[in-house]
């Protein structure tokens, strides 16, 4: 056994950089794709008893119902549109699902829990989120179809739209932590007060609007237009087929997962405690806490689904453009001040 | 300037490439392959594909990349100033309420001039 871990050791100093890919398969990667499959199970229980309905519940009691699927993809034929750019076609899902994944690089599970711990955390974010873009518009231009035309630019537009009330939040997330480290953010937001140190009570409106914004980013109920499914079909995907959709699923719901993270991280303290820190272990941070306001975030993505009805288009862009960027102009002045004042002091 | 950790970034970026390209070949090589002219034409709800699908869109979707990239210029002219904030204090808070005050400017320009409108 001694020997068997001296050797570990040796190897993983001797290949420092595959040991680390090795690591980032293991912790991030292969549970992030685990957790995307029984993501999907989940909104599929969740929206049926919200509708009064069972959901699945035949394949190993329902358990197994994500690996049934996703086998039913990789078995079915990867159609190709006769009349689509060849290697545009299949660039597009990879453009999807690249950002997606990479963005994890930045987020961090816990106190040193994070795998690039850098010092421009929040802007490499903010770049990865803005690449998943691409993947939509060259989807739905390289399909040469017009109902994925149609709902590229659609979603293109409103992707576009919502990120900059998204960037204004964060500006003001920035401005009260002082710094772009995630970690750092999550740090600034610790305090005898427990919950009321959250960046979520100063930022309130920032808060709101960056979820909002959140589920906009990703195309899902009630702002999927993109692919509104009884008007243009499937929107930019519509052409894809077997493991091409497979690879455009796996990317929407690990960006759903994913600001599902960044909210706790930005705006509810992270892996810290809602309890002060003098109240002994229940004030103590850790992964845990993260992994329960990640939870409420996630259930949060599919009650809209099953709550609000489809918002028309013109009523997505009123709402992103003359409605989100002027409010979080002004909390981002508001905020200046609050910190140049002294109101609102991190704890870093 | 610490770039080695920047490393795992390199290191998620090729792995989810991997992934994607793998997952493109295991359906490409398991799936069937049974070709048909019908099957690979645009989907249209049944009918036959009349006309290209490149064909002329709503100018608004230019309009609103043209102003994303205003407005996604100006935040990352903001980023910079909200980290250093509190080291620069009260001439900052001016400076970016008057840069602030330059972009709402051109914002209620935009908006008077009807950029926003979608109907």
């Amino acid at each position: 056994m001694d020997q068997m871990l001296s050797l570990f050791n040796t190897y993983t100093a001797q290949f420092p950089t595959i040991w680390m890919a090795i690591k980032i398969v293991l912790l991030p990667i292969l549970p992030l794709i685990i957790a995307v499959a029984f993501y999907t199970l989940a909104e599929r229980w969740v929206i049926g008893w919200m509708q009064v309905r069972r959901g699945p519940v035949y394949i190993g009691m329902g358990i197994l119902q994500p690996f049934a699927d996703t086998f039913k993809l990789l078995f079915k034929e990867l159609l190709i549109p006769s009349k689509s750019n060849l290697f545009l076609f299949r660039l597009a899902p990879m453009l999807a699902l690249i950002p997606a994944f990479s963005a994890w690089a930045v987020v961090p599970a816990g106190e040193g829990l994070v795998h690039s711990d850098v010092n421009a955390g929040l802007l490499y974010l903010l770049a990865m989120t803005s690449m998943g873009v691409y993947g939509i518009i060259l989807a739905g231009w390289a399909s040469n179809s017009k109902y994925a035309f149609l709902g590229a630019m659609r979603a293109a537009a409103q992707v576009i739209s919502y990120e900059i009330a998204m960037g204004f939040a964060l500006v003001g997330v920035l401005i009260a932590a002082g710094s772009l480290n995630l970690s750092e953010i999550v740090r600034a937001q610790s305090g005898n007060l427990g919950i009321g140190e959250w960046f979520m009570w100063p930022l309130l409106p920032l808060f709101v609007i960056y979820l909002i914004s959140g589920v906009a980013e990703t195309n899902r109920a009630p702002f999927d237009v993109a692919e509104g499914e009884s008007e243009i079909v499937a929107g930019f995907h519509v052409e894809y087929s077997g493991s091409a959709f497979a690879i455009f699923f796996l990317a929407e719901y690990a960006n759903m997962i994913l600001v599902s993270f960044l909210v706790p991280l930005f705006f509810m303290g992270g892996w810290l405690s809602p309890c002060p820190e003098s109240w002994g272990w229940i004030g103590k941070g850790g992964p845990h806490w993260l992994a329960l306001k990640v939870g409420i975030i996630a259930f949060s993505f599919l009650w809209f689904r099953a709550t609000f009805p489809r918002y028309r288009y013109d009523q997505i862009m009123r709402l992103g453009w003359k409605v989100f960027i002027p409010i979080t102009i002004v909390w981002v002045m508001v905020t200046g001040v609050l910190v140049y004042t002294g109101a609102l002091v991190p704890n870093a | 300037m610490e770039l080695s950790g920047y490393l795992p970034v390199l290191l998620f970026l090729g792995l989810a490439a991997l992934i994607a390209a793998a997952l493109l070949a295991i359906g490409t090589l398991i799936g069937p392959k049974r070709p048909g002219a019908d099957k690979h034409a645009p989907y249209e709800c049944g009918f036959v594909a009349f006309e290209d699908a490149r064909m002329k869109f709503d100018v608004r979707y230019y309009l609103m990349a043209i102003l994303f990239i205003v407005f996604d210029l100006e935040i990352a002219f903001i980023f910079p100033w909200a980290v250093v904030f509190r080291d620069i204090g009260l001439i900052g808070l001016i400076e970016m309420g008057m840069f602030l005050l330059l972009l709402v400017l051109g914002f209620v320009y935009v908006w008077k001039k009807g950029a926003l409108e979608w109907e």
